[in-house]
């Protein structure tokens, strides 16, 4: 066993480890039926254009780049895993992270919703956890709006010539927060019945944002590790997509 | 790098579990459940238009045991696929593939 392989089963051991601890409880996504029908169906809609270019984005990865497929599963594979994980948080609550960092960074946001629809589908009829008529709205906060975000900042850090592990870190991280600051937004245009919409969204915000912040710093760091991981033995597709430049 | 490594996950894990010991008494609920306090508090008229579909179907909550299940299912999964391909990866690289 090299260095290398002793510290990847290092890495692999904790996160089974983290896995096996973590208790069981509710966590974030808007609740199955907390959306009045018209807002269900509007956030659905608004989603699809970006499911299209999400599909159309990856098509044209695999066709130019056919063993890129092993990246997009990981990719995949890792919003699954960070988002079944529910991390006890500051505030005496739980929640968990998004995941979709990563799959932005390496293949752009378009395609990260894809990815992110799968879990969301998954959870929400096996897990009661977001829901089928909360799913446009959920898609467009977790698989849209936060990958955007995250590409948005790991471009500019890349322009600022920032160091790629902060800039991928401040990425995941800034963009896991903003999924749940949309997602506070998300309710408080459908729920404000009671007082202004800016009071509603300053509530939702009070609830999710501080439970959210340490998780984001997490995720930030888990995909900072896989980064690593993938920077060691995946060169030849980190190359082929761009994310590494050539000859380096 | 190697250190680097350790100290991140170190770090990771302290995030994690540090408020599971700091607050001993707060229950940790899901933050779900607070999300529909908040609605109760600024839209009290409002009823859930839905159930979650496996409720629906069971005409009960899912068990908190079954749940936890499920919950694996999917990280192992995906933490399946990450270890193939990551050691595909890791042995294409000892062979001199893959540079």
């Amino acid at each position: 066993m090299n260095r290398k392989q002793k510290h990847m089963l290092a890495l692999i051991s904790i996160l089974a480890l983290t896995f096996g601890i973590v208790p069981n409880v509710n966590a974030m996504h808007i609740m199955e039926g907390y959306l009045p029908g018209g807002y269900c169906i509007a956030w659905g809609v608004l989603c699809i254009p970006f499911l299209a270019a999400g599909f159309l984005s990856i098509r044209k990865t695999l066709n130019e780049h056919r063993n890129l497929i092993t990246l997009l599963a990981m990719s995949g594979a890792f919003v699954f895993v960070i988002s079944s994980l529910k991390i006890p948080s500051v505030t005496g609550s739980c929640s968990h992270m998004t995941g979709t960092g990563l799959g932005a960074i390496l293949f752009g946001p378009s395609a990260v919703s894809i990815l992110g629809l799968i879990v969301l589908v998954f959870q929400a009829i096996l897990l009661a956890h977001g829901g089928l008529t909360t799913i446009g709205a959920n898609t467009f906060s977790m698989a849209i709006a936060g990958p955007f975000l995250t590409y948005a900042i790991y471009k500019l850090c890349q322009k600022c010539k920032l160091n790629k592990r902060i800039s991928v870190f401040l990425a995941a991280t800034l963009g896991d927060l903003f999924t749940y600051c949309i997602t506070a937004v998300q309710m408080a245009i459908a729920h404000h019945t009671d007082t202004t919409i800016t009071g509603a969204m300053g509530k939702f915000l009070m609830v999710f944002a501080p439970t959210q912040i340490p998780l984001a710093i997490i995720e930030g760091i888990l995909t900072v590790l896989i980064v690593i991981g993938l920077e060691t033995y995946a060169k030849p597709e980190l190359r082929a997509i761009g994310f590494l430049k050539e000859g380096k | 790098m190697k250190k680097k490594v350790i100290l991140l996950l170190i770090l990771v894990v302290l995030i994690a579990f540090i408020p599971l010991f700091a607050l001993k008494e707060a229950e940790f609920g899901g933050s779900d459940d607070a999300g529909s306090q908040v609605v109760e508090e600024v839209d009290s008229g409002y009823e859930p238009i839905a159930e979650p579909i496996l409720e629906k179907l069971l005409g009960h909550e899912l068990p908190g045991e079954v749940e936890s299940l499920l919950f694996c299912i999917q990280s192992s999964i995906g933490v399946g696929i990450i270890a193939f391909f990551m050691g595909r990866f890791v042995e294409r690289k000892k062979l001199g593939k893959g540079e």
